[in-house]
């Protein structure tokens, strides 16, 4: 960690990034953000901006488990419990008898409020509201670890995902004609997005984990004509929020996460005048 | 009846006793059916009469009973129907930013189109195109083209890989005259120039007449078949559309 700290000062010698916690905040921004460029691309495909929003949401939830359930780290039963919303929500949108973002708002509102009344007992919910805002600068090494590890995963699950997830978004009837399994691929994904939220709640922050997931790739769809260049715009347009939203975090003595929300926020206004019609 | 090139005699797809039901009413009762290499069958009936369930049967979409066979000329069973689609419309976003070659790739391949298209993939997409004369399109944006276009594309589409049994649900919505035209030029080509079977549900007789070697009535079972006049004349059709002249 040393040497790549040593690295890192020798090339980018900024005030921001002279602290270790800055350069940890940093690289961990670096694996975040690609990550979310990645899968915010179908996401938005999909229309799928409230279902990351529930995610979030089934964060807190999977933290009073956790908390019930007594274990020291809640990792485990974050995942579970939002890997499981997930895939409810959309076996429930599959059958197609309730709309979409009704099934959703009732997930959404009901993982907040039992959140919200397990962690709040007694009136201790300070200690949790680290999870609402999130907190990029306390990233340490080993998290930095466990984030490479999902982005590796991440684009390894997209490279046998992608095609079946964007023929069926055209046309599912053509994707089942092709013998493609659609609704299998869709569960795959859900349940991707469902444990990058988990893992990067902490730094992300249930409030802004949809920006992260949403904007890049709404920018970028504004300027891509076509799939590769679209994935390609959403991944750096992303990187570029992360990093220069970490700059302007320091100087502004903000939060990372809504500084990094708003710098992708300006980068879809700036983009939207370019949309192909 | 056009002159087949290549002849498959009479190597064709067999539906024998196909019935469908759902929720105890029988959608299909007893559908017996030959669709014949190198024809253009089309299937005609009124509004609920089993045409679109038919189609999601042979595409695997619903259950039936009864038997799909695809039967060699001399009666021996052949490979497992390998089926080609081409859907009524899609309801997609057209501000996507998928070009018609991102959208081939992603039906024909299994590298993922995120990655880019590799030059080897670009010269195999615009090859199955020339089939539908649409290889101009390949760079275009799916969203950006016309209905007449798009429907070259998916044609294109539904021929790669090559089908036994080729599907054609009503194309002609959306699709204005000349691309009609093209349309139609291009699937009668096919007869002459591909090994396949021609299925396409339509509702314009006068387009039946003009292109269809065999036509299907349908409600429920097989009302009547046979060649188009014969179909148009039978008292079959007069009974289901009430004896309506059909245009030349």
């Amino acid at each position: 960690m040393n040497g790549l700290y040593a690295w890192m000062d020798a090339l980018l010698p900024f005030a921001w990034l002279q602290y270790a916690f800055m350069k940890n905040a940093l690289l961990a921004l670096l694996l975040l953000t690609p990550l979310f460029g990645l899968l915010g691309t179908m996401a938005v495909d999909q229309h799928m901006a409230f279902f990351s929003d529930a995610m979030g949401h089934a964060a807190l939830t999977g933290i009073a488990l956790g908390v019930l359930l007594g274990v020291r780290d809640p990792m485990v039963s974050m995942i579970a419990l939002g890997v499981l919303a997930a895939l409810l929500i959309t076996g429930i949108k599959q059958r197609g008898r309730t709309g979409s973002d009704t099934v959703i708002s009732v997930f959404s509102s009901t993982a907040i409020a039992l959140g919200l009344a397990v962690l709040s007992q007694g009136g201790g919910f300070a200690k949790y509201a680290n999870y609402l805002v999130g907190d990029v600068l306390a990233v340490a090494p080993v998290d930095l670890l466990g984030l490479l590890l999902c982005l590796a995963l991440t684009v390894a699950a997209w490279g046998v995902l992608y095609n079946p997830l964007l023929l069926a978004s055209i046309s599912p009837s053509l994707a089942k004609s092709r013998g493609i399994r659609a609704a299998l691929a869709e569960y795959a994904f859900v349940a991707l997005v469902a444990v990058v939220v988990m893992v990067s709640i902490r730094w992300v922050g249930v409030m802004l984990i949809n920006a992260l997931l949403v904007l890049p790739a709404a920018a970028a769809r504004n300027l891509a004509r076509s799939a590769a260049g679209y994935l390609r715009l959403s991944v750096g347009l992303a990187l570029c929020a992360g990093v220069s939203g970490l700059a302007l975090a320091y100087y502004l003595n903000t939060a990372a996460s809504a500084a990094v929300a708003l710098v992708a926020a300006g980068l879809f206004f700036i983009t939207l005048p370019l949309r192909p019609r | 009846m056009p002159a087949h090139a290549h002849d498959c005699g009479l190597c064709r797809v067999e539906l024998e006793g196909l019935t469908v039901t759902l929720e105890g009413q029988a959608l299909l009762q007893d559908v017996n059916l030959h669709i014949h290499c190198g024809e253009l069958t089309a299937l005609i009936g009124a509004n609920g009469a089993g045409k679109t369930t038919l189609l999601r049967a042979l595409l695997g979409e619903l259950p039936y009973k009864g038997a799909v066979r695809h039967v060699r000329e001399d009666g021996g069973d052949a490979r497992a129907v390998r089926t080609g689609y081409v859907p009524q419309h899609m309801h997609f976003d057209r501000t996507a930013p998928v070009t018609v070659a991102d959208f081939f790739a992603a039906a024909t391949c299994n590298a993922p189109v995120w990655w880019g298209l590799s030059k080897k993939r670009r010269a195999q997409v615009a090859d199955a195109l020339k089939a539908t004369h649409s290889q101009t399109l390949a760079a275009k944006r799916l969203g950006a083209l016309s209905g007449g276009e798009l429907q070259r594309v998916l044609l294109a589409l539904a021929l790669t890989p090559s089908p036994n049994l080729l599907i054609l649900d009503e194309p002609v919505n959306g699709v204005d005259l000349n691309g009609l035209e093209i349309f139609y030029q291009t699937v009668s080509e096919l007869r002459r120039t591909r090994h396949l079977a021609i299925l396409l549900v339509s509702h314009d007789f006068a387009l039946v007449r003009r292109y269809a070697d065999r036509v299907v009535l349908l409600r429920q079972s097989v009302l009547a078949e046979g060649d188009p006049e014969a179909v148009f004349a039978s008292p079959a059709f007069a009974r289901e559309f009430g004896g309506g002249e059909v245009r030349a």
